[in-house]
């Protein structure tokens, strides 16, 4: 009977009529790739539950690469839809499906896809069997595409749920690192209560709106004038204040350094793209679309914290002798930008930090799997110090690190610019000019921390190294027979589809004396200390050169990239 | 890239490419014989030149517009295009370029890794000259910010004892600069597209943009910024002697005579056209802090033990008479300094080269270690002779034609600045006399008496600079005539929106080779 309604008729409150149970029409394509990243989840869960033995590894990873990447592939198809037939929402309005939520689709899934790659090689290295960081991995990126996709704070909060509680685990799912678990419980407890007040933000939304749904809110809010707004405005400020945690801007970044210190490296890359392009997503969306009118009340708020969040994240980057430490206070940074493009609260700005999202997502996940590989065994070993004279050891690896640093700094001729320069370009066009000016400034303090940690990389090792463990020598061999023999190290003859990292990598590959035999009398002869090249798995080499391929290829080339997120827009802008 | 669109060959755009294309071949040159990799890159390099040396001469001399103008949209949504051009200012600055590249690749070979040291020479090169034949401000921009890349690597990886320090320093100052300009650019744009519902960033669009006179002043602060760190003016230096100094001999060429000129040539460039009115209103502050750099150049410059040390602070003293010939604001002082760019970027790489091969020999270029250099190394001293005597700015050679102009043309405008900054001349004259009396004169120790003189690669390598040093000191006149259209209509275009005339004796350069004729007895 439902399907005889015409689309207008079918408003929330017109749901349950008299006696018939009102069953709203879906348009599958809509919540496909989250089916699909569910579905795959169980699939998996249950592939490893069936089997007598813990499944094997890369059964696993190629699981999970295939749901991610027919997720992928199924967003293109929605991008397509939703270009050619325009966004629309399904399920009774409590989905939307539009540019930005296909395009948080596809980052999302590109995230996953990456993260499995990385993973993988770090499991096999620490010797964890089974599917549970892949099947955890999933559920976490589907919850943040449904936050993307959310018309209804309801669904905004489920997906948000879903996204952090398999965080919580993912954070300790290395039981053996006593920090792992330590990290969990921090991020589960103010993550808990972070959920608590935005729950009770909805609440109070509600209470002075009537709706949870997002169009509606808008809707009532630009025909209606609140005399006393205050339950509408504490309302949205505990959404905020939640969405802020999710984002980790300052004042509620406080777990983010132990956390993406304690959970493992994978795990870090991919929350920092996934947990912040999701928070974002659903953020934008909130704040633009449905809080639109009120923007002269929420963007002296957004650009406050916009200044606190950039200047916090680059100042106590500079302090850290951490990789992972720093790391986190630089997304707090990064995060600082992408506020730029939500306090513009324009179409401009949405798709500048839709942009962002995009290109840091690869930065980041790059930027991780290369930490992932310089922990070592164990994964622990993330002082900075451990990065000098890397690129003596292992060039291709030391470049591809540092073109993924310098992307982050800003660069020309890499996504890292481009991102820079359009949430300044949208923050001008919103009038804040103090504020890009105080973003930019905080570009260069940040430049100093990616470029210690490329000067170190760069340092040859006649200084004395300050104090390093070097337990490596030991560690390698047992490394290369548990990553299974067939996982090669960055050698000559690497994997495919990273021809361009290899590219850019030969700009600075020392002649190594394998390489080289004896070509020139000063060369080599300095360097014949022992060296201990870590093993880089193919998985991760395979994902490094993907991110540094694309952070270089759209820097040069910007305009398929600057389009997509220009399309991406909203269903709904004031 | 679509090419067949133009009339002409596109000279620009080869002279960007070649040498970038160039870098990424060398860097694909693994397991190749050092030499051969050599013999790449300085070909590149010459390729370069003799597609600048083509460029210059099919100019049109009396023409003071942009030529070989090339235009293609790159990212249409955010307004970025490839839009280069030369006019009589930018092309000396790319011949500069193109000139250097080779004599710095041939002259200051790194001993070690050479296959990377010359790819990121080359991707320097290509992004040098991109910054000065970019009308787009963005695409200018993105050439500026590039040029630290190569740079910060040839410090950090090619350098001395504190060489990561000085990278970092380098390249933080100058990161810091910039992000107050890409602010003023896009702001300019915003101001541009609210008048004419265009988003563009291209220059000559952009110059007719109506500003209020506070946005002006702010505008031109936020461009100053970056081009005065860059250049550098005299608060903003502090990073200058340690890059230079701590930088391998090659890469101290090309940021003192090539890099320091992007922020220079941005002065002239981006911020006389666009901000005429405030370069007016603040001109004498800038001036102000021009002869504050020359006369704290020459006083610390006295001070120093240390060769390169001591080129640092008369170049930052240098830099200090361009930007008063800029500031000026007359033909002739805006001639001179265009001029003095050309010639202090030849002179400093002179000096920079004759440094390094004096630290190839002696391991050291404290004068005190140096002391009678020239009984061992007569042609080393004879060379170094005669770029000190063109930085000091001896009639004759190229320094004092630059220099004259400057001072001529400030003199007629803003007297007592020019009083203040002759002083600075004096004081050029004194520390570098000094230097080389202590470093080249007097008795040689014994294991000074060892070494050895310039060898005949290595004369082949400098001859090019003394010849051009003694050349534009005898006859100027060709650059002076392509200069002086473009700086007419750059100042024309001042004159005009600030409604203050020049005097009538500084509209033409006159060629101090006529003047000293004409006053000699």
């Amino acid at each position: 009977m439902s399907r005889h309604l015409s689309e207008a008729a079918k408003h929330a409150h017109h749901a349950v009529t008299s006696n018939v149970i009102h069953v709203p029409s879906i348009r599958y394509l809509g919540i496909l790739p989250v089916i699909v990243m569910l579905g795959g989840a169980v699939v998996l869960l249950g592939m490893s539950s069936l089997v007598k033995r813990p499944l094997r590894l890369r059964v696993a990873t190629a699981t999970t690469l295939i749901i991610s990447l027919t997720a992928f592939g199924l967003a293109w198809w929605q991008w397509a839809d939703v270009q050619s037939r325009g966004p629309y929402t399904t399920i009774d309005h409590a989905v939307v499906v539009d540019g930005l939520a296909v395009l948080i689709t596809v980052l999302v899934t590109a995230a996953m896809a990456l993260s499995a790659l990385v993973a993988e090689g770090y499991l096999a290295r620490e010797g964890i069997d089974g599917a549970e960081l892949h099947v955890l991995a999933m559920v976490s990126a589907a919850g943040a595409i449904l936050m993307a996709e959310a018309n209804d704070l309801v669904i905004v909060f489920l997906g948000l749920e879903i996204l952090s509680i398999a965080l919580y685990v993912l954070t300790a799912f290395n039981h053996k690192r006593t920090e792992s678990g330590e990290a969990a419980l921090k991020y589960f407890v103010l993550g808990g209560f972070s959920s608590a007040v935005f729950v009770y933000g909805i609440a109070l939304t509600y209470g002075a709106t009537g709706t949870t749904n997002l169009t509606q809110i808008a809707s009532f809010l630009s025909h209606n004038v609140l005399v006393h707004d205050g339950v509408l405005l504490a309302g949205m400020s505990l959404l905020l204040v939640g969405f802020a945690f999710k984002i980790a801007a300052v004042p509620f970044h406080m777990w983010t350094p132990d956390v993406y210190q304690g959970a493992p490296s994978p795990v870090t890359g991919f929350m920092a793209a996934v947990a912040k392009a999701g928070g974002f997503a659903a953020f934008l969306r909130v704040f633009v679309s449905s809080f639109g009118v009120l923007a002269s009340d929420w963007r002296p708020i957004i650009y406050a914290l916009a200044i606190v969040t950039l200047v916090v994240g680059a100042g106590l980057a500079v302090v850290q002798r951490d990789i992972k430490r720093m790391l986190a206070y630089s997304s707090i940074n990064h995060a600082g930008f992408v506020l730029l493009g939500l306090q513009a609260a324009t179409a401009r700005g949405v798709s500048s930090a839709l942009y962002y999202l995009f290109a840091y997502m690869f930065m980041v996940i790059g930027s991780f799997a290369v930490v992932t590989v310089m922990g070592r065994m164990g994964d622990a070993d993330h002082d900075i110090s451990s990065y000098r004279g890397l690129a003596k050891r292992q060039p291709l690896l030391a470049l591809a690190f540092a073109v993924l640093l310098l992307a982050q700094a800003g660069v020309p001729f890499t996504t890292g610019f481009l991102t820079k320069f359009q949430v300044v370009i949208a923050s001008v066009d919103g009038h804040s000019v103090p504020l890009a000016v105080v973003a930019m400034v905080s570009a260069a303090v940040a430049a100093f921390f990616y470029l210690r940690v490329t000067v170190l990389m760069y340092a040859t090792s006649d200084e004395p190294s300050d104090g390093v463990p070097d337990a490596a020598p030991t560690v390698t061999p047992a490394l290369v027979g548990a990553a299974g023999g067939g996982r090669t190290m960055w050698s000559g003859t690497d994997a495919a589809g990273e021809t361009r990292t290899r590219l850019n990598a030969a700009l600075l590959m020392e002649d190594d004396a394998s390489a080289e035999p004896a070509s020139d009398e000063v060369e080599t002869t300095t360097e014949t200390e022992e060296v201990t090249r870590i093993p880089v798995p193919v998985g991760a080499a395979v994902a490094i050169g993907i991110c540094v391929a694309v952070t270089v290829v759209f820097g040069i080339i910007p305009a398929p990239l600057v389009d997509f997120a220009h399309r991406a827009t909203l269903l709904f802008l004031p | 890239m679509v090419v067949n669109q133009l009339p002409h060959f596109p000279f620009l755009t080869v002279l960007v490419l070649l040498p970038a294309g160039g870098a990424l071949a060398v860097a694909l040159m693994v397991n190749v014989r050092r030499q051969v990799t050599e013999a790449v890159g300085i070909a590149v390099a010459l390729a370069t030149l003799g597609f600048a040396i083509a460029t210059t001469v099919l100019m049109h001399t009396g023409d003071g517009g942009y030529q070989f103008v090339s235009k293609h949209v790159w990212a249409a949504s955010i307004g970025v295009s490839w839009f280069v051009g030369v006019d009589g200012i930018s092309i000396f600055l790319v011949l500069l370029a193109a000139v250097l590249f080779p004599i710095a690749l041939a002259g200051a070979r790194s001993r070690t890794d050479a296959r990377p040291f010359i790819a990121w020479m080359l991707l320097l090169e290509a992004a040098c000259i991109g910054s000065f034949i970019s009308l787009d401000l963005i695409l200018f921009f993105l050439f500026f910010e590039l040029t630290l890349v190569p740079a910060y690597f040839i410090i950090a990886n090619w350098g001395f004892a504190r060489r990561a320090y000085a990278a970092v320093k380098f390249f933080v100052y100058t990161f810091l600069g910039s992000a107050f300009l890409l602010v003023g650019i896009v702001v300019l744009a915003f101001v541009h597209q609210h008048q004419t519902g265009v988003l563009t960033f291209s220059l000559p669009a952009l110059e007719h943009t109506r500003l209020a006179s506070s946005t002006g002043i702010l505008l031109f602060l936020a461009f100053t910024a970056a081009f005065a760190v860059k250049a550098p003016l005299f608060p903003f230096h502090t990073w200058s002697p340690d890059a230079y100094t701590e930088a391998p001999a090659g890469g101290s060429m090309i940021l003192s005579a090539v890099l320091a000129k992007l922020g220079t040539y941005g002065i002239i460039r981006f911020d006389l056209n666009l901000f005429p009115q405030a370069s007016r209103t603040l001109g004498p502050l800038l001036l102000t802090l021009a002869v504050i750099g020359i006369l704290y150049g020459a006083l610390v410059a006295c001070a120093q033990n240390d060769l390169k040390r001591l080129v640092a602070y008369s170049s930052l003293a240098q830099i200090g008479f361009i930007a008063l010939g800029t500031f000026a604001l007359t033909t002739e002082g805006l001639v001179g300094g265009v001029l003095l760019m050309v010639n202090h970027g030849l002179v400093t790489a002179g000096f920079f080269l004759l440094i390094g091969w004096i630290y190839e020999r002696r391991g050291s270029w404290q004068v005190a270690e140096l002391g009678g250099l020239q009984t061992p190394a007569p042609i080393m001293a004879a060379a170094f002779t005669v770029v000190m005597m063109a930085s000091i700015g001896l009639p004759g050679l190229n320094g004092f034609v630059s220099e004259f102009l400057v001072l001529a043309g400030t003199f007629l405008v803003h007297r007592w600045w020019a009083v203040a900054a002759t002083i600075g001349v004096v004081g050029a004259a004194l520390y570098l006399l000094w230097a080389y009396q202590q470093a080249f004169h007097g008795k040689p120790s014994p294991s000074v008496a060892q070494t050895r003189d310039l060898g005949w690669n290595e004369r082949i390598v400098i001859a090019p600079l003394l010849v051009l040093i003694v050349l534009l000191g005898v006859y100027p006149k060709p650059v002076i005539d392509r200069i002086t259209p473009s700086v007419n209509r750059l100042v024309d275009r001042v004159e005009q929106v600030t409604n203050v005339r020049q005097p009538a004796v500084a509209t033409h350069a006159t060629p101090p080779a006529r003047a000293t004729n004409a006053s000699a007895p």
